[in-house]
């Protein structure tokens, strides 16, 4: 009687196993890789209606974030500026660019200029932007070098892992209040100085929420 | 076994090539995984209203209105009633001289950290005009001629307060208490563009070159 299986197929099913934990490490991998907010919320980068560059404004001329964004460091929102805070300038500079026109009609019509957003927070997250940087967090730490890019995108993934990384060691963000609103500056913690991070944690008494309620009312 | 493992590396190669790697910039919106939630039925600063005309969920103050929290007649800033503090005009209708609250150095100083934010990219960190704007054919003010020392504080706050020329209001930015804050911030350089040897304390005088 004739063989009906090769003697090759004696492997066979150890070939099989060895496939399919190959297979399974693949897909674990691509899905660790691809589905985070790493993967699917950096690099978003919409296109704005006025091709304004945070580089040249923020980091040439050297304007305070606070020049445009006001709200910053008094309330929750930091606040997309009106656009007479533009026309403070332009109604000098460039005053004729058709570049600017939507800005020159938004200030006389009062009607917005259609700014796409590109930092939103879920509404179930509560976040205040005023008690982050009063207390020594820089923009930097979470919104990237803005101070250096043309058209803003997402550098960062505003995960609940990338919250709490700094909600459970707050000392290792924190910076001098000076240097808040400098984003090439970098942290106490990265100039070597983390005892006067430290302390700084401890007088203001930095003790950021890691409840569910700290940040999910 | 060989096609399995070819079939493999044609997925992983085909995958990458679609969805690319970490960072890439897209102007496409995210994909949301899971949007629960996400988006909900209630009014965020800034944001877009079908409800009310203008399309927007932030509301003016109506005309003629009081703002929650100002309704005590015993409180200074209801209806916004002191002159002074709020529009820098004493008594008779004029520009008021002096300060409608005290000057320390704690308010000097917070003039000093608005004043770097607002003024300085026109009037420059000293005050004397030379901020940035110069090198864009913008013409600001220096604080140090004659007529800025001698004017009197209330003028000031009223510029600050509703613009000047080709300079706007810049209520909106800083509050009456920062204006004034500003005010003596500005008086502050002002003396020191002016100062004279006199001015120094005695045990410095000494490290004057």
């Amino acid at each position: 009687m004739s063989k009906i299986f090769p003697r090759s197929a004696n492997t066979l099913p150890l070939q099989i196993v060895v496939f399919l934990i190959v297979l399974g490490t693949v897909m674990v991998a691509a899905v660790t890789y691809y589905s985070t907010p790493k993967y699917l919320d950096v690099g978003y980068q919409p296109i704005q209606p006025v091709p304004f560059s945070h580089a040249l404004h923020a980091g040439q001329i050297g304007l305070d974030c606070r020049y445009c964004h006001l709200g910053v460091d008094q309330g929750p929102a930091s606040t997309i500026p009106t656009a007479q805070t533009c026309m403070n300038c332009h109604s000098l500079v460039k005053a004729q660019s058709p570049l600017l026109a939507v800005v020159r009609q938004s200030y006389q019509t009062g009607a917005p200029v259609p700014w796409v957003k590109i930092h939103v927070a879920p509404e179930y997250v509560y976040f205040n932007h005023s008690v982050h940087v009063n207390r020594g967090v820089s923009c930097v730490e979470c919104h990237g070098r803005i101070d250096e890019m043309d058209t803003v995108y997402r550098e960062l993934a505003h995960s609940m892992a990338f919250c709490l990384d700094c909600h459970r060691q707050p000392e290792r963000f924190l910076r001098e209040p000076k240097d808040v609103y400098n984003l090439a500056s970098s942290s106490l913690a990265g100039q070597g100085r983390l005892a006067e991070a430290k302390k700084i944690a401890q007088d203001w008494k930095v003790k950021p929420p890691q409840s569910c309620s700290g940040c999910h009312r | 076994m060989r096609h399995a493992y070819y079939t493999l590396v044609f997925l992983v190669v085909l995958t990458v090539s679609i969805l690319g790697f970490r960072g890439l910039r897209s102007t496409r919106p995210p994909i949301e995984v899971f949007p629960d939630l996400d988006r909900q039925a209630k009014y965020r600063p800034q944001a877009e209203s079908v409800f009310f005309a203008d399309g927007r969920t932030d509301r003016p103050e109506p005309s003629g209105t009081v703002a929650r929290g100002r309704t005590v007649a015993a409180d200074p800033s209801f209806l916004r009633a002191d002159d002074f503090l709020y529009r820098g005009k004493s008594g008779d209708g004029s520009s008021a001289r002096g300060f409608p609250v005290p000057v320390t150095d704690a308010f000097i100083r917070r003039g000093q950290e608005r004043f770097a934010i607002y003024c300085q990219p026109c009037h420059g960190a000293l005050g004397d005009g030379n901020g940035v704007t110069r090198g864009y054919n913008m013409n600001p003010a220096s604080f140090h001629d004659d007529r800025l020392r001698q004017m009197p504080e209330g003028e000031l706050f009223n510029t600050i307060t509703n613009g000047k020329n080709t300079m706007m209001s810049y209520a909106d930015k800083l509050t009456s208490e920062d204006r004034w804050a500003v005010v003596a911030y500005l008086r502050a350089l002002q003396r020191a563009a002016h100062a004279t040897l006199a001015d120094v304390p005695a045990e410095h005088r000494s490290n004057l070159k």
